[in-house]
């Protein structure tokens, strides 16, 4: 599969954890999207810096080619896909009761 | 790059005293499971060809399926700087719902 469509289906995955299997349903939560804002912003520095330097190189024929601050816009669906299925993991576990405070 | 994600995240622990670093548990179980498909899917990646990464710019040191040591640290750094975050706005916002709450 390319990079977009492994992409893709991780924020799909991401989404159906979120709404479906553990429900926690960040993704129709205030405190979810302000902080994705938040990190989405960093993302963007850090993925200029990784590749406008070169650092990470992407094939271009496994990749849309849109590219968002010189990195492709793929890197921001892998992000969200990761940021989302972490935060569900955080959550989950703090109403299970582990170290919720 | 991970060190301006330590420096833009961490303070949070400190000026906002999330406290997640003290959750230590509760990061790991966490962190840990999500990391373990990213790599899996880095691992792929890079067989793949779709990134690879410039020798000179990285330590050259490598971990299991042949990925950059960096590659590690960013799938642990990365969503501990996330949940910081989270922590951090639900510390401000004090109304807003995160799903947790006793």
């Amino acid at each position: 599969m390319s990079y977009t469509q492994l992409a893709i289906c991780a924020v799909i995955a991401a989404v159906i954890l979120d709404l479906f299997i553990i429900k926690n349903r960040l993704t129709t939560r205030k405190v979810f999207w302000t902080s994705y804002a938040i990190i989405i912003f960093f993302q963007l520095i850090t993925n200029w810096w990784l590749t406008s330097r070169e650092i990470v190189m992407y094939s271009e024929e496994k990749i849309i080619g849109w590219r968002i601050a010189s990195a492709p816009a793929e890197d921001l669906l892998f992000g969200f896909a990761m940021v989302l299925s972490v935060l569900n993991l955080w959550v989950y576990w703090g109403k299970k009761g582990v170290q919720r405070r | 790059m991970l060190a301006f994600t330590v420096v833009g995240s961490f303070w949070l622990e400190i000026v906002l005293k999330v406290g997640v670093l003290r959750r230590f548990k509760r990061v790991l179980l966490s962190v840990l499971p999500v990391a373990t498909i990213f790599i899996i899917w880095d691992a792929y990646a890079i067989s793949q060809d779709h990134w690879h990464f410039d020798p000179e710019q990285i330590l050259g040191v490598f971990g299991p399926f042949g990925i950059p040591v960096e590659e590690y640290f960013f799938f642990l750094i990365v969503p501990i700087a996330a949940i910081m975050t989270i922590e951090a706005v639900r510390t401000v916002k004090k109304k807003w719902i995160v799903g947790d709450e006793a």
